[in-house]
C-alpha cells in the first residue's frame, strides 16, 4: 500500500491504523455491537452463530473463542471496541493488561503501583 | 460578548464511574483521585459557569468505524450517555446550547476546520464522568448548558498536537466573539499516559506527564513540536487523549490570559496515570 509516510514501530505498541482498520472491521463491528445487553445475551447464547452473524473470519473467530487479546489485536481489534467484549466476562483492564504482558493480575497491579513512585 | 471565565482538563476512566457508584470516594485506592476535586468543585459554585465546552473523545458509543469523523461538535437540544458495553447507570440528560453549537459551528467552519455536525449524539464516559466529577451534587439538572466537541483518537491517522491546538484557538476565538453575556468555561478530558492494548500494556510515563502538565502553565504550545508517533510513544496508545488538553488549554488562551489555581497528578486509577488541571482567566 502506498503509504505518505515511514511508519514508525513502538515495541509492544500497536497502532490502530487504516490496515488494521480495514483487517479488524467485523471483528470490531461484533464487539460495537455488544453496547446493547440484549446483544450481549445473544452472544452469550451462541458464540459461533454470533461470529458468523459478523462475518467474522477464521483468525478472528479463534481469538474470540480462545478470549486471547494480543490475538485479537493481531486480527485488527482495537481496544475501545475489544474492551465492550472483556465487559462481557466481568474482566477489567488489569485481567487484560496482565495477559497480554504474561504476568499475573498482582504483578500487573504492582507494576502499575511502582510507575507512581 | 461571551466570556471565557476559566477552564478544566482532567483524565476520564471507565472504573471512576463503578467507583462513585460504589460510594468509594474514602477508600484508600480512590482517595488521592477524589481528593484532587473539591477546589475545582469550590471553584465552580463561586465562579458558577452558564456553559461548558466539553472537548472529549469517543470510545466507541456515538461513533464506529462506518464513520470516523476528525473533529465534531454537538447541535443537539440535549445529550444522553448510554449502555457502553458495561452496563452503567444512565445519567441525567446534558441539556445543550443550541446558539453556542452553531455559533461554534460557523465560526469553525469559517477558520477552515471541517468538522461534522451533531444534531443527535451520544456521550460516553469521557464527557459524562468528568461531569460527574466536577458537579456530584448535580442530582436531576445539571448547572451548566454544554457544547460536546468530540476528537478522534480511535483509528489513526489522528490529528496532530499542532492541529488540536489550533483547532482550541478557533474554539476560544469562537467563544469570545460570541454575542451572548454567557460565562463559559472549557473543560478537555483525557489521558494523562496510559496504554491498554499490546504487550507494552500497563505503560505509564510519570517524568513526561508531570513535563506536560507544567507546559500548560508556561509554554502551552511545548508539546505541539511532537508528532502523533511521538507522544504515543512517550505516553502511550491510549496517553495520545493529551490531545483533548491541549485543545482545552489553548481555547483558554495565552500564558498572560490565565492563572493556574490547581492541579493533582494520582498513578494509578486503573491503568492510568490520572491528572487534573484548573485555571482561571484573567482575560
Amino acid at each position: 500500500m502506498a503509504d505518505v509516510k515511514q511508519r514508525r514501530v513502538i515495541p509492544g505498541t500497536p497502532i490502530f491504523d487504516g490496515d488494521a482498520a480495514r483487517k479488524g472491521y467485523a471483528l470490531n463491528k461484533m464487539c460495537f455491537s455488544f453496547n446493547s445487553a440484549a446483544n450481549r445475551a445473544e452472544f452469550v447464547k451462541d458464540e459461533d452463530a454470533y461470529c458468523r452473524k459478523y462475518g467474522l473470519n477464521a483468525e478472528q473467530s479463534a481469538a474470540i473463542a480462545r478470549r486471547n487479546v494480543l490475538d485479537l489485536i493481531a486480527a485488527g481489534g482495537n481496544a475501545y471496541y475489544l474492551a465492550k467484549f472483556a465487559g462481557i466476562f466481568g474482566l477489567d483492564m488489569q485481567d487484560i493488561g496482565a495477559q497480554q504482558t504474561g504476568m499475573t493480575k498482582e504483578a500487573f497491579k504492582a507494576k502499575l503501583l511502582e510507575a507512581g513512585k | 460578548m461571551a466570556k471565557i471565565v476559566g477552564g478544566i482538563v482532567t483524565s476520564h476512566v471507565p472504573a471512576i464511574g463503578r467507583a462513585i457508584a460504589g460510594g468509594l470516594q474514602e477508600d484508600a485506592y480512590w482517595k488521592p483521585f477524589f481528593d484532587g476535586f473539591p477546589p475545582v468543585q469550590k471553584w465552580l459554585d463561586e465562579v458558577k459557569p452558564d456553559v461548558a465546552v466539553v472537548i472529549y473523545n469517543d470510545h466507541g458509543l456515538n461513533f464506529f468505524l462506518d464513520k470516523m469523523p476528525t473533529f465534531s461538535v454537538g447541535a443537539a437540544e440535549s445529550y444522553s450517555n448510554a449502555d457502553e458495553g458495561w452496563g452503567i447507570p444512565t445519567l441525567p440528560a446534558f441539556p445543550g446550547n443550541l446558539d453556542l453549537s452553531w455559533h461554534l459551528i460557523e465560526s469553525l467552519v469559517d477558520k477552515e476546520f471541517d468538522i461534522t455536525t451533531c444534531q443527535e449524539m451520544r456521550v460516553d464516559h469521557a464527557f459524562t464522568l468528568p461531569m460527574k466529577l466536577l458537579w456530584p451534587n448535580a442530582g436531576e439538572a445539571w448547572p451548566v448548558r454544554t457544547v460536546p466537541v468530540c476528537i478522534n483518537t480511535v483509528q489513526h491517522p489522528l490529528p496532530s498536537a499542532r492541529r488540536c491546538f489550533k483547532l482550541g484557538q478557533a474554539i476560544g476565538g469562537a467563544v469570545r466573539s460570541w454575542d451572548d453575556d454567557a460565562r463559559v468555561v472549557i473543560i478537555g478530558t483525557g489521558g494523562l499516559s496510559h496504554q491498554l492494548d499490546g504487550e507494552r500494556a500497563g505503560f505509564i510515563n510519570k517524568d513526561f506527564d508531570l513535563k506536560f502538565m507544567d507546559s500548560l502553565v508556561t509554554d502551552p504550545a511545548w508539546a505541539t513540536q511532537y508528532s502523533v508517533e511521538d507522544l504515543v510513544d512517550f505516553t502511550g496508545t491510549q496517553g495520545i487523549e493529551l490531545l483533548m488538553w491541549i485543545a482545552a488549554r489553548a481555547a483558554m488562551g495565552s500564558v498572560e490570559q490565565v492563572n493556574k489555581l490547581h492541579s493533582n497528578y494520582h498513578i494509578p486509577i486503573s491503568n492510568t496515570a490520572a491528572g487534573l488541571m484548573l485555571f482561571e482567566n484573567v482575560a
